[in-house]
């Protein structure tokens, strides 16, 4: 048995907020169809409008504009969406504009939404990131042409923590009168987002990488935008998904929400330390390491580092052994060929990706978990190391 | 996958790979008879087995490895190191990473390509102790064939794709591009398809 337990996986998932499970068990009582008039369903439906007028303050949108969907991907996909409806009557036709940008470092569901796009016959562009995974601007300003429909730029990177400035990108966008998304399930809960602010069109929420449950999300629809749903079949959501609501899905992301207004800016303090902590931790006590994602500009509970001569899913399961929790760009751990996309669009070389790891701290997170990494990993990484044939040449 | 939470490997595979035997450990002294190295950090997987052999009866005395990999290449290069000790050099030949993954008792599918590189290289070890010693006449060139002329795809190839999940002629496609420009050479793959089926994977 490790003498101890650390969960590093936080951009993976989180556990449940106690408070969150408090309300998810007060929730399994209600019972009622959100949609029935009588009293069983008005109860339901006055939770889940409890709900998301939560979610829409969190955001500074209009309840309105807050429509739950089943997951992060599920939002990702119905944006994505909106461009394959080539029918004229469809309240989100827009013509001739049929082209999507999206980035190189996106999450697997908006990269293959917008890859089977292309397949059928939607052009797609791929923005370029610098070697920190910023988006280049110019770039995108090269890229957007009348035919331009959406741009769907993610707010913080899951892998290497980087976020963009949305803000200026969204800018950009509108100028040329376009439609903007953007994908904001790292980034909700853990860096203040509005989304007047911002100015996006749409942007996608998911509760479980903010301590709520796997299985909900939601998707904000700026008042007036072109949409078209993906569920079809019911007037839920006012017809923009249909199905009946998952109610205790809907009140735990309405909790989860309540205490990040709560905790996420004294959280952020306290993970910024020990974020510095592991960089200068690991940096003095393990050669030939290098950290990837932006400096400055990247989650406070997010470090990526590569780690030469090791391979990811090696140091993933070494840790493993020891009580901690990490996730890896590495290939093998993914069961495909090739490793991180977001790390070999920043320019990494390909055996750095597959010698990286990622820590990602959350509220749980203590200054122990941090002494018992930086005392465990270096032992770890010089086990592998020793057997490495990638290393032993250049050992000092 | 139980309550408790099983890793994906066997209890062997954990087992070799927690206590990986016979290292090469860095700066280790060893006076190997053949050494072979194959794989690519590139890819993710490289490995390095040394052999010492016992020249009067054509056996392996002793094996030592290093790999550059996942759990299952550490683990299946270590396990390797122990079965191919005292084995006929022409025995040891013959290994598959059937063999491999059976002694570890079984590994993930997708796996199975990391432990195939362990047979590879004792071969080359083996390969490079019969030139250290004037029997070029033992060494077997594994040369690839060209299956699919258009876009270049070798049988090797198809055998790694195999190795890698590849069960049907689509799938095959979709992971070396083959047949996807004449399409000549549909039967032919498909009959390779099989045959590397068969020899890694048993039964159809």
């Amino acid at each position: 048995m490790a003498e101890r337990k650390v969960y590093f996986d936080h951009n993976a998932t989180t556990p449940l907020h106690p408070e969150v499970k408090k309300a998810i068990t007060e929730a399994m009582e209600v019972f009622g169809n959100p949609s029935s008039l009588h009293e069983f369903g008005r109860r339901a439906r006055h939770l889940v409008e409890e709900a998301r007028v939560k979610v829409a303050s969190f955001i500074g949108a209009d309840p309105d504009e807050v429509v739950f969907m089943g997951s992060g991907s599920e939002a990702n996909n119905t944006v994505l969406s909106i461009l394959s409806c080539p029918s004229r009557f469809c309240a989100s036709s827009m013509g001739e504009a049929t082209e999507i940008i999206t980035t190189s470092i996106e999450h697997p569901c908006i990269m293959e939404t917008a890859r089977c796009l292309r397949d059928r016959g939607f052009p797609v562009s791929f923005l370029e990131v610098d070697q920190y995974g910023k988006v280049n601007v110019e770039h995108l300003k090269e890229l957007m042409t009348d035919r331009t429909k959406i741009v769907s730029v993610m707010m913080a990177n899951n892998e290497i923590g980087t976020i963009q400035d949305i803000k200026s990108i969204a800018k950009i966008v509108h100028e040329r009168g376009v439609l903007f998304h953007t994908d904001a399930v790292q980034a909700v809960g853990k860096i203040p987002v509005n989304v007047k602010d911002l100015d996006a069109d749409f942007l996608t929420i998911s509760a479980h990488k903010i301590y709520g449950p796997k299985g909900i999300g939601a998707l904000y629809i700026k008042k007036g935008s072109p949409f078209c749903p993906l569920i079809r079949g019911g007037h839920q959501e006012k017809g923009r998904r249909a199905g009946t609501e998952n109610t205790i899905g809907i009140i735990a992301l309405g909790k989860a929400v309540e205490m990040r207004r709560a905790e996420m800016a004294e959280e952020k303090k306290r993970l910024l330390m020990f974020k510095a902590a592991l960089r200068e931790g690991i940096e003095e006590r393990i050669p030939d390491v290098h950290f990837n994602g932006h400096p400055t500009d990247c989650l406070a509970s997010t470090l990526n580092v590569s780690l030469d001569g090791a391979e990811g899913e090696a140091i993933l399961l070494y840790l493993d052994l020891e009580g901690i929790a990490v996730s890896t760009g590495s290939a093998c751990a993914s069961g495909s060929l090739d490793p991180s996309h977001v790390l070999l669009a920043t320019g990494l070389e390909v055996e750095r990706a597959h010698g990286s790891i990622r820590i990602s701290m959350g509220r749980g997170t203590v200054k122990e978990d941090v002494e018992y990494m930086l005392d465990k990993l270096p032992k770890v990484i010089r086990k592998i190391r020793d057997m490495s044939t990638a290393y032993q040449r250049r050992a000092s | 996958m139980s309550s408790q939470g099983e890793w994906v490997y066997t209890e062997k595979v954990k087992d070799h790979f927690m206590n990986p035997r016979n290292v090469l450990k860095f700066g280790e002294e060893y006076a190997e008879d053949g050494k072979g190295i194959v794989g690519n950090i590139k890819c993710g997987d490289q490995m390095m087995v040394y052999i010492q052999v016992d020249r009067e009866k054509g056996t392996i005395l002793d094996c030592k490895w290093q790999t550059y990999g996942c759990a299952s290449a550490i683990a299946s290069t270590s396990i390797l190191s122990e079965m191919v000790k005292g084995m006929s050099l022409e025995q040891a030949y013959h290994l598959s990473p059937k063999d491999i993954a059976g002694e570890l008792g079984g590994l993930p599918e997708h796996k199975i390509h990391c432990s195939v590189l362990g047979d590879k290289a004792l071969r080359a070890a083996i390969n490079d102790y019969y030139r250290r010693n004037g029997m070029e006449d033992k060494v077997v060139i594994e040369e690839a064939r060209i299956v699919c002329q258009c876009m270049n795809v070798t049988d090797q190839e198809i055998e790694h794709a195999v190795l890698e999940g590849a069960r049907t002629f689509y799938e095959l496609q979709e992971r070396t591009k083959l047949g996807t420009v004449c399409g000549q050479c549909k039967d032919e793959a498909t009959a390779l398809l099989q045959d590397y089926v068969k020899k890694h994977f048993g039964a159809k």
